[in-house]
Order: C-alpha cells, then sequence, then structure tokens
C-alpha cells in the first residue's frame, strides 16, 4: 500500500439547527477552506471527488444531486458517491489513488437532520420485514446494549458518566462543538434517566453541518508545499444485523477492522471514535486494544456534536489536524454506522 | 499501477413487475449466488462486497445494505454502498472494479437491485424538495422537453423513437431474463400506445420492474483460474456535471461525451462503431437511442436517428453495430440494477455467454449508464483480450 497524504480538513460548527440553509449552502463554506488550505481554487484542481450523504435526512430522493452544485462542475468531473457517511467516501478515493487513476481527491459528507426526527428516521434502516415495522429507534438499542453491559458487570452508569463528563470537558476547547461544559461524574448521574439505563447526555446531540476534506500522493503533497498526516492503514468491515445474533458489550468488526489497519503496530498518543452513545466509546476502546496512555477524542467526539454522514470524515480529519500540529505522532479514527456500531472503518495516521 | 482486473462471474434474476415470491434480501441473493455458481466460486472466496442502488425511496429502506449484510455473506469483511443516481448501478461496478484493480482486494463481488414494486418511483422520484422547484413530473416528464428539442434540431421523422422501442423489445424477446415480453411487437402497435409524455407513448417507456444483477470481479492470476472466460476490463469511467447551469447543453450533455472520450482513450477505441462489437446502452426511453448514439460518438450530431432507422442497431437486422442486445432498459427497468445490468451484459456478450441474443464474435463492448439529469454517467469497455 502507498502512503496517502491528508492535506487540508474543515467542518462547520455542529447547530442543531440550520434553519433556511439548504445543503450547497452548508457545504460551500468548508469546501472553501480545503481549497484555500491546499492552495487550489475548486475541484477542478483535484483529479477525483467523492462524497457521503443521506437522502432521508432531507427527505427526499437525490439528495446529494444538489451537492454538486457546490463544486462548480463545470467541465464535468471525475466524482462518486456513497450513501454511507463520508470516511467511506474516503476508502473509495483511497483505492483510486491506490490504483494511480488520481493523484489527489475531496471529500465531503454533509448532514441536515434537523427537518426530521432522526432517532425514528434511522429505525427505517432496520430489516424491513422483521424490525422496522416495530419502529425500534437508535436510542432504544442503544439502550438495550448499555443495559446487558451494565447487567454483565462489566461497566457501571459512573463510567459511562466519566466518558460524558471528558468529552463535554474536552469539546471546551472545540470552537465547533454544540454541547460542552463543566460537570462531574457525580453531577451527571443525579440526571434523570431518559431511556434507561441512558440519560440525555450519554447520547449524541443531533446536529446539522458538513465537513471537506483532501487527500493526494505524498508527492503531491510535496509538489502543494503543505504540511501533512499520512494515511498508514484503512479497513472497513461489518458485522451481522441480527441484534440477537451479536455479543453487545464486544464490536467484532472494529476487531477485524483495527488488526488489518494495523492499530497495534506502534503506540496510539491520539484516538478520535465515533461513539454515539457513551458506553459505545468503552465497546471501541476495548475492541481497538486502546489504554490509558492514549487521549481519547480529545474534540469532545460525536458526544459533543454529531452530524450524520460527516462525523466519520471529521473523526479521520481530528486526527490528521492534531498530527499536522504536532500534538501527536501517531494516531486512530473510527467512523461507524448502523444500529449498535454494525459498520466500522479504521485509520491509523502518522506523522510524516 | 493500475492492476488489471475481469469479470469471471454474472449472475441476474427474472425481472418483472412484482417478485412477490422474494424478500428483498431474497431476490438480491438470487443474483449474488447465480454469479458465484457461474464464476465456480462460494462465499468464502469472496473479500468484499460493494453494493448499489437507486434512492432508498424507491423501497422505504434506508441504507439497506445493512440489513443484506447477512444475505450477501458479507459478515467479517468491507460492504461499501454506491448512490449515483440513475447511472449506479454502473458506478458500482466501476467501484467494485477498483478494489481489485487497485490491488488491495484478490476478488470481490458486487451487487445492485431495485425491488420496485415494494414502493412507487414515480411518488420517490416527486417528492417536493425543500428550497427547489417542485416538477412532479417523474423522469418522462423530464426528459421530454429534451427529447423535443433533439427532434426539432435534428429534424428526425417522428417514428425513430417507435423503431428503438420495436428493436428492443425483439431483442428482448431473445433473453428469457428481460421482463417484457413482446415477440410480436409492431410499429403500429406502438404508435397506437397511450401518449404519456409527447412524444413519448406508453410502449416508447421502460417498465417498472423487481430485480438484481450481480459480478465477481477477481484479478489478473486469480480471472486465469476461472472456469469460463473472463471480460477483461479495458477502461472504465465516470463523469458528473450540475443538474443546471447557465448555456448547459441538455440534448448532448458534456459529461457524456468527455466520459466517453475518457474510456475509449483506455480502451485504444478510436472508431467506437467499427471497434466495438456491440452497446449495452441505459436507453430508458425510446428517442435516448439517436442521441447517445450522437453523444457517445457512434454517430455525427444530428445524424443518430439515420442509424437507428438503416437497422445498424438492430441484431434481429443484422446490423453492424447491434445496440442492446439484452433488450436493455426498454425491457427491464429494476432502476438501481439497471446500469449494473448494462455492464454485465456487456460482459456476457466478450465471454460469449450470451445465449440467444449473443452477437457473434463479440470481442470488444461498451457498458453505458447515466442518471440524474442525465449528468452522471459511467461507462466501461470490456473485452475478451486483456490487451
Amino acid at each position: 500500500m502507498r502512503d496517502v497524504a491528508i492535506v487540508a480538513f474543515a467542518q462547520s460548527n455542529c447547530q442543531r439547527d440550520a434553519g433556511a440553509q439548504n445543503e450547497v449552502e452548508l457545504i460551500m463554506p468548508v469546501l472553501t477552506e480545503v481549497f484555500k488550505q491546499t492552495g487550489i481554487k475548486s475541484a477542478q484542481d483535484v483529479d477525483f471527488t467523492c462524497s457521503g450523504s443521506c437522502d432521508y435526512q432531507q427527505g427526499a430522493a437525490f439528495a446529494f444531486v444538489a451537492g454538486v452544485d457546490a463544486l462548480g462542475a463545470v467541465p464535468p468531473i471525475k466524482e462518486s458517491h456513497v450513501e454511507m457517511d463520508a470516511a467511506w467516501a474516503l476508502y473509495e478515493a483511497w483505492l483510486k489513488i491506490q490504483m494511480g487513476t488520481a493523484e489527489s481527491a475531496l471529500l465531503y459528507g454533509f448532514g441536515k437532520s434537523s427537518p426530521g426526527e432522526l432517532p425514528i428516521v434511522l429505525s427505517q434502516q432496520l430489516d424491513p420485514y422483521y424490525l422496522a415495522p416495530l419502529w425500534v429507534d437508535t436510542i432504544a438499542f442503544a439502550a438495550m446494549q448499555a443495559r446487558t453491559m451494565l447487567d454483565s458487570g462489566e461497566i457501571t452508569e459512573a463510567d459511562m458518566a466519566e466518558v460524558v463528563a471528558r468529552s463535554r470537558n474536552n469539546a471546551l476547547k472545540n470552537p465547533h462543538a454544540q454541547l460542552k461544559g463543566d460537570q462531574t461524574v457525580a453531577d451527571l448521574l443525579k440526571e434523570a434517566t431518559y431511556v434507561s439505563p441512558l440519560r440525555r447526555h450519554d447520547c449524541c446531540p443531533i446536529s446539522d453541518g458538513a465537513c471537506a476534506m483532501i487527500i493526494c500522493t505524498i508527492e503531491k503533497a510535496e509538489e502543494w508545499g503543505k504540511p501533512y498526516a499520512i494515511i498508514k492503514g484503512i479497513d472497513h468491515r461489518i458485522e451481522t444485523h441480527h441484534i440477537g445474533s451479536r455479543d453487545l458489550s464486544r464490536s467484532v468488526s472494529t476487531e477485524i477492522a483495527g488488526k488489518a489497519a494495523g492499530v497495534a503496530d506502534g503506540p496510539v498518543d491520539v484516538a478520535e471514535l465515533y461513539a454515539p452513545f457513551s458506553h459505545q466509546e468503552i465497546i471501541l476502546k476495548k475492541a481497538l486494544g486502546l489504554g490509558d496512555d492514549t487521549v481519547i477524542n480529545p474534540s469532545g467526539g460525536v458526544l459533543a456534536g454529531n452530524v450524520m454522514m460527516a462525523s466519520g470524515l471529521s473523526r479521520i480529519g481530528e486526527v490528521a489536524m492534531r498530527i499536522i500540529r504536532g500534538e501527536a505522532k501517531r494516531g486512530v479514527a473510527h467512523a461507524t454506522s448502523g444500529p449498535c456500531l454494525q459498520q466500522n472503518l479504521i485509520t491509523v495516521l502518522e506523522a510524516k | 499501477m493500475a492492476q488489471l482486473a475481469a469479470v469471471v462471474g454474472v449472475g441476474q434474476t427474472k425481472y418483472k413487475t412484482k417478485r412477490k415470491d422474494v424478500s428483498i434480501a431474497g431476490m438480491v441473493r438470487e443474483a449474488a449466488v447465480n454469479a458465484l455458481e457461474d464464476a465456480g466460486l462460494t462465499w468464502n472466496d469472496i473479500d468484499a462486497v460493494i453494493i448499489g442502488k437507486a434512492p432508498d425511496m424507491f423501497e422505504g429502506v434506508i441504507m439497506p445494505e445493512l440489513y443484506l449484510t447477512d444475505a450477501l455473506g458479507c459478515n467479517g469483511k468491507p460492504m461499501l454502498r454506491v448512490h449515483t443516481a440513475g447511472s449506479v448501478g454502473g458506478s458500482t461496478a466501476i467501484v467494485a472494479a477498483t478494489y481489485v484493480q487497485s490491488g488491495v482486494f484478490k476478488r470481490i463481488l458486487t451487487v445492485s437491485f431495485e425491488k420496485q414494486s415494494e414502493s412507487n418511483a414515480m411518488w420517490a422520484l416527486s417528492n417536493p424538495q425543500p428550497f427547489s422547484p417542485h416538477l412532479n413530473a417523474g423522469a418522462g416528464g423530464y426528459f421530454a422537453p429534451i427529447i423535443r428539442e433533439y427532434m426539432r434540431r435534428s429534424n428526425a421523422p417522428y417514428d425513430a423513437g417507435i423503431k428503438v422501442a420495436v428493436k428492443d423489445r425483439l431483442h428482448g424477446a431473445k433473453n428469457p431474463l428481460a421482463h417484457l415480453q413482446l415477440p410480436e411487437i409492431t410499429m403500429k402497435e406502438v404508435e397506437d400506445s397511450p401518449m404519456l409524455w409527447e412524444p413519448l407513448r406508453f410502449l416508447e417507456a421502460c417498465p417498472s420492474s423487481d430485480g438484481a444483477c450481480a459480478m465477481v470481479i477477481a484479478n489478473e492470476e486469480l480471472a486465469a483460474k476461472s472456469p469460463r472466460k473472463p471480460a477483461w476490463i479495458r477502461g472504465a469511467a465516470m463523469r458528473s456535471e450540475p443538474t443546471m447551469y447557465a448555456g448547459r447543453e441538455q440534448v448532448n450533455p458534456r459529461a457524456g461525451i468527455d466520459c466517453a472520450k475518457d474510456v475509449y482513450a483506455q480502451a485504444g477505441i478510436h472508431n467506437p462503431r467499427k471497434d466495438l462489437d456491440c452497446a449495452e446502452i441505459y436507453v430508458p426511453f425510446s428517442w435516448y437511442e439517436p442521441m447517445w448514439l450522437e453523444n457517445l460518438g457512434f454517430a455525427d450530431e444530428g445524424k443518430g436517428w439515420e442509424l437507428t432507422m438503416s437497422g445498424a442497431t438492430s441484431l434481429t437486422e443484422g446490423g453492424d453495430i447491434p445496440w442492446n442486445p439484452s433488450g436493455g432498459v426498454l425491457c427491464s427497468n429494476p432502476i438501481g440494477a439497471s446500469g449494473m445490468i448494462r455492464f454485465a451484459e456487456a460482459a456476457q456478450q466478450v465471454r460469449g455467454e450470451a445465449g440467444d441474443h449473443q452477437v457473434d464474435g463479440a470481442k470488444t463492448a461498451l457498458g453505458h449508464a447515466y442518471g440524474g439529469g442525465a449528468q452522471f454517467y459511467s461507462m466501461w469497455v470490456v473485452s475478451s483480450e486483456k490487451a
């Protein structure tokens, strides 16, 4: 595998409701920012563009088509789209660079969840014959997962609150975060349960926004004369959809992806884990074999702001920017999709 | 450096209005199993699954690949879901090929499907979009004015579309998997069918189908061990442009022209009509055959209809460049799969596996798909020869 460089990353502020801003208006500022960071003018200056989004957030078929309006795709460009988090768009572009048909690529992800009720909307990504008719929402599934872990004694409610307290505290330093604050575990545990055993703060917020990234070959990054972080390994895996067939306290697909991406091949200074529910950070930390010397979710993670379809790519961007700023030498980023961490993508990043 | 890759297995379902006998998972698995059997392989031989379909609203299932992982033997493996509007079946095949051409994977399965009977595509396409004018026209209503403009510019005879509708249905009658089986169809029957969107009559439009298509793509080493002939991927290209912009050429879109030039350059095609033996082209409405003949360089601008009327694109009339020998989208249209069916049928032709609709001695073929407002394109050239 050849090394691939991340040279630019931008994300919008996570906001509960972007109001009348449409998708193009959410995407444009982050595109402008990554073009500026790279020193290029538009999508015409990269070899490939790929995005991630979900029609059901907007409530209309072909929601991504309007996104093309943000690109200035005249003359026509080489472009593709995944109905997945934009972290998988990065994967598609990474393959193109491995193949040698692209030297550089623009990735972006966007989501405007505010027009609908996201947890209920996402219940329709379940098996349409046996599960979706029950309208089990994402929070109910996560609550079942947390309950099995609490009942087995593997975690306590204080462990979950610790994740939240650290996330909100870290988010104080993140200008894009939606939820931040200085709360103790004891404060958090005083709050009422929402969907037992989850409290509201155990669940990620719902956010509107977008993010964008530019990747390229090492040669191209040198030619552009920009600092960069290197993608050393990347892998994604899925596991069974049937919750009853899974050990919910483990993420087997994360374990396989982590191994394939080479997480354990060196020390991990920093990790950004896409854990929409507090207990899932504990599952992911275990699945990746991360120790207490790894700083987890310094941005506050998705408990501080979760732009569906962009958050996974943002995790990768957060780690890359820390490496570029010299705050870390080696890091791991994780993206997820599906109920109870069904599908996962792991990226290992290093300084040059 | 790109690695060589080839299609070593193709599997399709029977296409029909309603597949009431299978679930979505059952239908997708049927195509996948057929592809594995064609390739002489089992689930364990597959390294990753790349899946594509058109908007999730066509079935009402968000990201259905999450639920389909079990049916596609993908647990513990990578799965990627592509969505690029109507071109998605073609784009998915190209992304799937990338998994192998990058050298990262040795052999992958790619699947695309649509079970239109689960929902209503016309409704799903006409849902009002926030901040956008509401057309409520479906695909036919969107493309009809563009076709009228083509007719005005080219002075094409009024029955060029009717000719395509008959030709593709006669082709489809040779393909047992085709949805519409109309071996007795006549020009008069098409002409007498109800006008839906002037100038498109009922029989000049594609049907609404359930169905799935799958392919196994392998690297050079594994393709050589394959029991049946491989179809070598000689070129693959995609292009996108916005739906609307000032001065956009909608009859002969630049994205299609550029995409064709790119894929021909990769495959060493100088004169598509001469250098290709047949083509499977996304023609959901009859008039798109003459329009795409021009867009793809088979005919000069304004002359595509002459090729159609001469019978050059007809297998049954012994034309020199048969288009859609399988019957094409006009016979079977499981939307998300329709592009991949074009790519897979092109592969079957060069593998010599196309059965009754085989073009004699076909060595090199073009697969084509388009989507959105004729703004997203994907194409590949496959050949019985490596280089």
